[in-house]
């Protein structure tokens, strides 16, 4: 027998009354026959039920007991252990006190409460009766206000009510300043030294050897008014390779020192730090959403969603020997922003 | 008056009487205890997915109260000079060290902590869930239409309760969170900018952004999230529960337990039940140890970190966006009148895109469907999802498109944990985001189409009892013991959508979005297995009436 056969024509009533009087379709059986549980024929397992309930009561019971002897009697003591101890034991302790209720209650309806099955009419939602009240005393209420005669105010209100929501608005001005072109300067500047981060020191270009990798702040950064605002654009990777396995640009020959480079540590996808430094791929590979830059082609990207490639910021080395920035970042570091051209 | 005589006439011997008497006769409780103290609900464990939402929801309001009376939602910096020792004396803000010190010098604080994250989880999953069950049923069809709107309304509620919550520590995780936002919010043309000075006071991360974020989370966000429960609620006693068809069940009637005492009990008792298990998950599993991670500082970041899981699918989509693709950067400066623009369509796309799909289709789904099937009716008998192939098809595909995107979220741990290369995992995974859905649409269609067939066939045949017998003339055949009329009801009681090809309107015109819905209808509904008539029944029994003399055979056999 084919099982795509057409079945019956689709009834339109408003309802949808399946298996109601309709000879395509089966007739409602109704109801099956109750069946009495164990507790409703056997009186010793009612009694067997009900002990059932109150022992999971009576395991609530020691639950909120539990809950005091993790409170009173572990003092913290600034070792994690205890408290991990302590949050074991007030978790446990509450999670009985609830359990014990809660399954204890449903299983006393489960067990010994009627469980027979009762049928409720549905009504309408809507009765016709109400709707034609309803339309009858808002067309009342309508009519009583005259708007539909009284265009003037009609007009005139609709247009107050317009304009009333504006300073809302407008009063959020206010939640921050304008950008201007705060996005398009950092900490450095020429002359400023590479620092290491977090602890401020200077760095020398003869400590930075072959394959090593420092993270990187301003000095002097930890005495700007805005430490964290400023850092989250300053923060840069320095890194030396092979001065032949660079290859710079014309114009960007000089940025470097070496082999010695440095680029802003902040991603061009949506601003994580660019933290993972593959030293044998040359990759900088940013943890958040993958995206990878080789150092290799200027920080090209290579992989994953980020399009532009790391900012560049240029070295060089000072009398002394430390290594020190020429310039600001020349284009705008982090994520893209509508302005940023 | 009569409510007057009433009062004259009715004494109360009890004091509890007094009492009730006395309240009831102010504000007119017996009416209330007349309208729901017998009133009847339906009885299944899908329904419990939405009561689990509404407790954990308590649960969140319970113990975020208790966190808010140590919390200080400041960025002010301070010295942390609590019971940790490792941070000691580390410079941090306020947030972070009042958080810390909820966790170690508050006793319970860090289960409270616990409590409250592993609620919000529960709470995202359980919404979810429950949306899954009212989709998978039908449950969104007429009346219930706007009821689900306010759900999809809470879904959303509910992660921006989530988001806000996960960034108030102010902790290296929960704030390299924020910059994320920050960076997609730039991406945004014409405003992104601005929104992003006026979300963080300035730069980011500023000094404002986290107590705006607090009142976000603790005030606006659980109203709103209150007021539409309030909406929900009131709706479901309007409309009344949906119930599974069934013997006796009707589009007509309710068939359930009345709310006092069964219903009361089973759903009070089940509030501290779920209790109960976030208590133990809380005792158990550590979540978010904000002590692991440090304060907040813009330069280091954790490699493998994860977000909340309910924000993962929109962090995997921003993952999977390649910022190249053949050769064609996703960024484009466009030259405009008064300058130069950007427009970084490699991060916009992905915020933007798939939860658009995702929220516009889940949206529209009661609509889209009764346009569909032109079904306009009220429908409280829900379908099971293999009566409903179509259905249970676009479903499934929105769940693989779902989870492709969260997988991708852990993409680096996919690879770590499988020793695979991250960039396999993510090509595999955009490969998966476009054909995964479609997949899964195909293979959930057929595997309900297979679901209702083997249904008929029990239905008309029986169920196999295994016993093979032997007749007269040596054929060997296996016993088929057919259903009892209940069990049958249930397999035989549903409606099958059959292909309605287009129609013409009134004019006798056959309108183009007509045409398309008569070739969707016929894409969706061109294979369909019908539900068993009577007659196809009696036809089956007569021809197989073979199965009749040998179950008769073996009755006779069994009982001797």
């Amino acid at each position: 027998m084919a099982d795509h056969s057409h079945g019956s024509p689709e009834s339109t009533g408003v309802v949808a009354r399946p298996g109601q009087g309709d000879v395509q379709k089966f007739q409602n059986p109704g109801l099956p026959p109750h069946r009495p549980r164990l507790a409703d024929r056997d009186p010793r397992a009612e009694k067997r039920a009900e002990r059932q309930v109150a022992i999971l009561f009576l395991v609530s019971i020691i639950g909120t007991v539990l809950f005091f002897v993790g409170y009173f009697l572990i003092p913290l003591d600034e070792t994690i252990e205890t408290l991990r101890l302590q949050n074991l034991t007030l978790g446990l302790g509450t999670a009985f006190a609830m359990l014990g209720i809660g399954v204890g209650i449903v299983h006393w309806a489960k067990t010994l409460m009627p469980d027979h099955e009762v049928s409720e009419d549905r009504h309408e939602i809507r009765t016709e009766a109400d709707r034609a009240d309803a339309e009858k005393i808002i067309n009342d209420i309508v009519e009583e206000t005259g708007i539909k005669r009284r265009p003037l105010i009609r007009n005139t209100l609709l247009g107050a009510m317009l304009l009333a929501p504006l300073p809302a608005v407008f009063i959020f001005r206010d939640l921050g300043p304008l950008p201007g072109d705060a996005l398009r300067h950092t900490y450095w500047d020429a002359g400023t030294r590479l620092a290491r981060d977090p602890s401020g020191t200077p760095i020398k270009a003869s400590d930075v050897t072959i394959g090593s990798a420092f993270h990187v702040i301003p000095e002097g950064l930890s005495d700007s008014e805005h430490y964290l605002e400023e850092k989250a654009k300053a923060v840069v990777l320095l890194m030396r390779l092979n001065p032949d396995s660079l290859n710079p640009s014309p114009g960007r020959e000089d940025w470097g020192y070496q082999g010695i480079v440095a680029y802003s540590k902040i991603c061009t996808h949506v601003g994580c730090p660019v933290a993972l430094y593959e030293q044998q791929t040359h990759h900088l590979l940013c943890p958040c959403h993958q995206s990878t830059f080789d150092l290799t082609q200027e920080c090209k990207v290579i992989f994953g969603p980020a399009t532009r490639p790391l900012p560049q910021l240029p070295i060089a080395v000072d009398d002394e020997g430390y290594l020190i920035a020429t310039s600001d970042f020349q284009e705008p570091v982090g994520p893209s922003f509508w302005e940023r051209g | 008056m009569s409510s007057t005589t009433t009062q004259s006439t009715y004494q109360p011997k009890t004091n509890v009487g007094k009492i009730t008497n006395y309240v009831d006769s102010r504000v007119g409780g017996s009416g209330i205890v007349k309208e729901f103290g017998r009133k009847i609900f339906p009885d299944h464990w899908t329904f419990m997915f939405g009561e689990v939402a509404l407790y954990s929801f308590v649960i969140l309001l319970l113990s975020g109260t208790f966190l808010t009376f140590f919390f200080d939602p400041s960025m002010a910096e301070t010295h942390y000079e609590g019971s940790y020792i490792p941070l000691r004396g580390v410079e941090m803000s306020e947030a972070y060290a009042t958080a810390l010190n909820i966790s170690f010098d508050v006793r319970g604080g860090l289960f409270m902590r616990q409590v409250h994250h592993w609620s919000a989880l529960l709470f995202v999953a359980a919404v979810s869930v429950h949306m899954l069950r009212v989709f998978f049923t039908g449950a969104f069809r007429r009346p219930r239409e706007l009821n689900w709107v306010v759900g999809c309304v809470l879904l959303i509620l509910a992660m921006a309760a989530g988001f806000t919550g996960y960034s108030l520590p102010d902790d290296l995780l929960s704030g390299n969170g924020l910059r994320i936002i920050d960076g997609v919010i730039k991406a945004v043309p014409v405003v992104g900018t601005y929104i992003s000075f006026f979300l963080f006071g300035g730069e980011f991360p500023g000094t404002v952004v986290i107590p705006r974020l607090y009142v976000l989370h603790i005030l606006l966000i659980p109203a709103i999230i209150l007021l539409m429960i309030v909406i929900h609620l009131f709706m479901v006693v309007t409309h009344k529960h949906t119930q599974f068809p069934g013997p006796g069940r009707t589009n007509d009637n309710v068939v359930g337990f009345p709310v006092g005492p069964v219903y009361a009990a089973k759903a009070g008792g089940f509030f501290f039940i779920v209790f109960g298990i976030i208590a133990a998950i809380s005792a158990a599993f550590t979540i978010n140890p904000i002590w692991n991670y440090g304060p907040y500082d813009p330069s280091p970041v954790s490699a493998g970190t994860q977000p909340d899981w309910y924000i993962g699918w929109v962090d995997g989509a921003l993952r999977l966006m390649p910022g190249w693709i053949a050769g064609i950067p996703l960024e484009w400066n466009i030259p405009m009148p008064w300058g130069v623009n950007t427009l970084s369509l490699n991060v916009l796309l992905p915020a933007l895109v798939p939860a658009g799909i995702v929220f516009t289709l889940m949206f529209a789904w009661p609509w889209i469907e009764s346009w569909l099937t032109k079904d306009k009716r009220e429908h409280h008998l829900l379908d099971r999802p293999r009566n409903a192939p179509f259905r249970t098809a676009v479903g499934v595909s929105g769940v693989v498109f779902y989870c492709v995107m969260w997988a991708a979220a852990s993409s680096d741990l996919i690879a770590t944990h499988f020793f695979v290369s991250l960039n396999d995992v993510t090509y595999w995974l955009r490969v998966l985001f476009f054909v995964g859905p479609i997949i899964g649409f195909m293979v959930a269609q057929r595997i309900a189409l297979a679901l209702q067939r083997k249904d008929r066939e029990i239905a008309l045949h029986g169920r196999e009892t295994g016993r093979i017998v032997r007749l007269p003339h040596g054929e060997f055949i296996e016993v088929h013991e057919p259903l009892d009329e209940y069990k049958r009801y249930n397999l035989v009681n549903y409606e099958s959508h059959s292909v309605l090809p287009a129609e013409a309107d009134v004019n006798g015109h056959v309108t183009r979005t007509e045409k398309a819905r008569g070739r969707l209808s016929r894409f969706f509904f061109e294979d369909r297995v019908a539900p068993v008539t009577p007659a196809e029944l009696e036809a089956a029994h007569s021809h197989g009436h073979h199965d009749a003399i040998a179950e008769q055979h073996d009755k006779a056999a069994v009982s001797k």
